[in-house]
């Protein structure tokens, strides 16, 4: 290792940062750099985005972890005879002030994920170093199951699969329950369109989610386990399955566990993927070989649920909180996050956003701290418009909610709903109507079919936005879609249907004037509704080249060499592929 | 196959896995192995993480340097898969994020071998709970 440089810079390859600074700034660094002998003891790379893209250019000086932002041209002179010369930090350069050192506050903070890509998931032994299975032996040995309920009661954990209900209440309720049987099941059927934290749980720390659910049978008086996993998640179950026989063959599962009389057996139960059997009661009756449709509650599962027995349904991403707040405490835990939501929550970023990815942040973080210094802020610097959180059930929060502090509560009061944790984030070309279109579409898909509200309902919706989206719509359109969702969300039975209309609701509410544009102006205002368009070749740019005539797959095009070429609107099918194709900039869009 | 009956076996579990740690470090010449982990969820795979850690495996033997390379779950950067994080003796990890072979290779003859860093180094922008 003699080679090694003393120090690095580390410059945000980023696109925004290399957008504000108007030059070089790697090459003018290695400039200065030679300038002061210091080419063969400093070394200077990019390193991928560090998301802090509203205050870049950005440059990390590593190993000691400063973070200098917003440099420009004449800064690199004061970093270089200050810092690296010197070892004295560069104070003015340091924006985030207030934790000192100019070590910027982390925004994440992993509890559910804490071992997510940093343990062999197929490794039991791995887990067993980093704490693992500390916390079941704690609860076995040293604690009554009600101490431990009220453990978890006291955290103030509340249900990370989107209702919210408290956990260590579910437990309660469950353990109350007088039966010769109970269940504990793990909900792993994640459905929600760009949802993908349960399974990154499950692939990166199954253990987390074996040891929870022991714990919750302890409480609850529970020896069987069943996890009800999509069969989508081929890869998750493989690492289920080693997990699950890894546990086994060590004793941490099976008859007499930590060598008390306390007894659990998980197995694996596969859904074939539907949305509704995420929804608890249609998932016990999918997992007892029925069709999956819910049921009315009460009776609530902890009651009465698989085979009729009391069964505590709680989601992947709950249980990978528990084993943490047994280790740590319940104290710790609420000290994370706001006053009626403790603790972390994990989100899966997608969309328009520049760093997709998976990410755990403290409730009470808000919208635009996720989106511009986590998610690196929106794709081609364009601009924000609104983020779909919740999935199809939730709603969207735009502009004026950026600054929201985000929990349970305050996404509900918002219209809008936590969900299970997806994000998805759109941008100026988004259309609101067609992307409540494509979430009804979803739903049209996913209704079991069992009410009529569900049913017909949905499918009406579903007809009424494309129509708008046709450009077909009127204004008596806009009055039937608000009061049809408002009749659906009433009467429908499950969660499912009774949430199916918000993303209407929720963008007529924010981007009414966008209904009204698709209706009264016969306009999409984000060109996204392909109907409304008019593909033209400019008279002035055609210079009568035929490859516009000769790509189009529908034959719409005629003209002849070097004279100027006409687009039958009637057989145009708005592919765009003439103006991708046009050399000239001749073809637009009206 | 040893079983776990008390809070006991589970700690004793916990120190030989220490122990074994401590001798492979022994072994190398009181030196910390070099630990590569290379996120493996669907996604990792999907955009060709297997690859990339096929090539750790077969290349560093070939190379003399003795690793511990090893599969995780998803470390959270999908926009930079396929990713991986190395941690030499005592310094703090790395990330480097689109990772290919070719990468790989100058990973392993720079930042390996010399300790050099190279382009393509995701910032860490989480805390730990445990």
């Amino acid at each position: 290792m003699s080679n090694r440089y003393r120090k690095n810079l580390l410059v945000c390859n980023g696109s925004s940062c290399q957008q504000a600074s108007n030059f070089d700034l790697v090459a003018f660094i290695n400039f200065k750099l030679k300038e002061y002998n210091l080419e063969n003891e400093i070394k200077v790379v990019h390193s991928v985005c560090s998301n802090k893209c509203s205050i870049g250019p950005n440059i990390i000086v590593y190993p000691d972890n400063v973070e200098y932002s917003k440099v420009t041209q004449s800064d690199i002179d004061d970093i270089i005879i200050e810092h690296l010369l010197n070892d004295r930090i560069v104070e003015r350069l340091v924006l985030d002030k207030e934790k000192g050192n100019g070590v910027e506050p982390k925004k994440q903070y992993r509890i559910a994920l804490r071992n997510c890509g940093f343990i062999d998931p197929e490794e039991i032994k791995d887990y067993i170093e980093k704490d693992g299975y500390n916390a079941l032996a704690k609860c076995l040995t040293e604690y009554t199951p009600q101490e431990v309920t009220q453990e978890i009661i006291k955290s103030g954990l509340r249900g990370r699969g989107g209702g919210g209900f408290p956990t260590g209440l579910k437990w309660d309720i469950s353990s109350k329950s007088i039966a010769d049987q109970k269940y504990v099941v793990c909900n792993a059927d994640e459905g929600d369109p760009g949802a993908f934290m349960d399974r990154s749980v499950l692939e990166g720390d199954p253990h987390s989610v074996l040891e929870a659910m022991a714990i919750c049978g302890y409480c609850i008086g529970a020896n069987k386990g069943i996890i009800y996993v999509r069969a989508e998640y081929p890869l998750a179950i493989k690492r289920l399955k080693i997990a699950l026989n890894q546990a086994r063959e060590y004793g941490l599962l099976g008859k007499n566990i930590f060598g008390t009389d306390f007894e659990f057996t998980i197995e694996i139960k596969y859904g074939a993927g539907a949305f509704v059997c995420g929804e608890e009661t249609a998932l016990i009756h999918s997992m007892e070989g029925l069709r999956g449709e819910p049921t009315l509650k009460p009776p609530f599962p902890s009651v009465s649920g698989y085979l009729k027995k009391p069964t505590n349904v709680n989601n992947v991403e709950t249980f990978a909180n528990i084993p943490a707040i047994i280790n740590k405490g319940a104290y710790w835990f609420a000290s994370i996050g706001t006053e009626k939501s403790k603790g972390t929550k994990v989100f899966a970023l997608a969309g328009k956003i520049n760093n997709v990815g998976l990410i755990e942040v403290p409730m009470g973080i808000t919208l635009r701290e996720i989106i511009y210094d986590i998610g690196g802020g929106i794709v081609d610097g364009k601009k924000f418009k609104a983020v779909q959180t919740g999935g199809p059930s939730g709603g969207c929060l735009t502009e004026k909610h950026l600054d929201l502090p985000i929990d349970f509560d305050s996404l509900t009061a918002a219209g809008s709903m936590m969900g299970s944790g997806g994000m998805i984030i759109m941008d100026e070309d988004d259309c609101m109507v067609s992307m409540a279109r494509f979430y009804l579409e979803f739903i049209v898909e996913e209704s079991c079919g069992k009410c009529a509200p569900c049913r017909i309902g949905n499918k009406r919706l579903h007809e009424m936005l494309t129509k708008l989206c046709d450009g077909k719509g009127t204004m008596q359109d806009l009055d039937l879609l608000r009061n049809l969702s408002v009749v659906v969300k009433d009467t429908s039975l499950c969660g499912l249907g009774q949430t199916s209309p918000n993303p209407i609701l929720s963008t007529m509410t924010n981007f009414y004037d966008e209904y009204y544009a698709h209706v009264a102006e016969h306009r999409c205002p984000s060109g996204q509704c392909k109907s409304f368009m008019r593909y033209y070749i400019s008279e002035e740019n055609c210079i009568g080249c035929l490859v516009c005539a000769r790509k189009c797959p529908a034959g719409a095009i005629t003209g002849e060499k070097k004279k100027v070429h006409v687009i039958n609107q009637e057989l145009c099918t708005k592919c765009g592929i003439c103006m991708e194709k046009c050399k000239f900039h001749a073809v637009y869009l009206n | 196959m040893e079983t776990i009956k008390s809070i006991a076996d589970l700690k004793k579990i916990r120190t030989s896995i220490l122990e074994e740690n401590q001798k492979k470090i022994v072994e190398n010449g009181n030196k910390k192995l070099v630990e590569i982990k290379v996120a493996m969820a669907t996604c990792g795979i999907a955009s060709g993480a297997k690859a990339v850690m096929d090539f750790f495996i077969e290349e560093l033997p070939k190379r003399n340097i003795v690793a511990n390379v090893k599969q995780t779950g998803c470390m959270g950067y999908c926009y930079a898969e396929p990713t991986l994080e190395i941690t030499i003796e005592d310094e703090k990890p790395v990330v480097f994020g689109y990772v290919d072979v070719k990468k790989a290779d100058e990973i392993i003859e720079k930042f390996i071998k010399k300790g050099e860093l190279v382009d393509g180094i995701i910032p860490i922008n989480y805390e730990l709970a445990n």
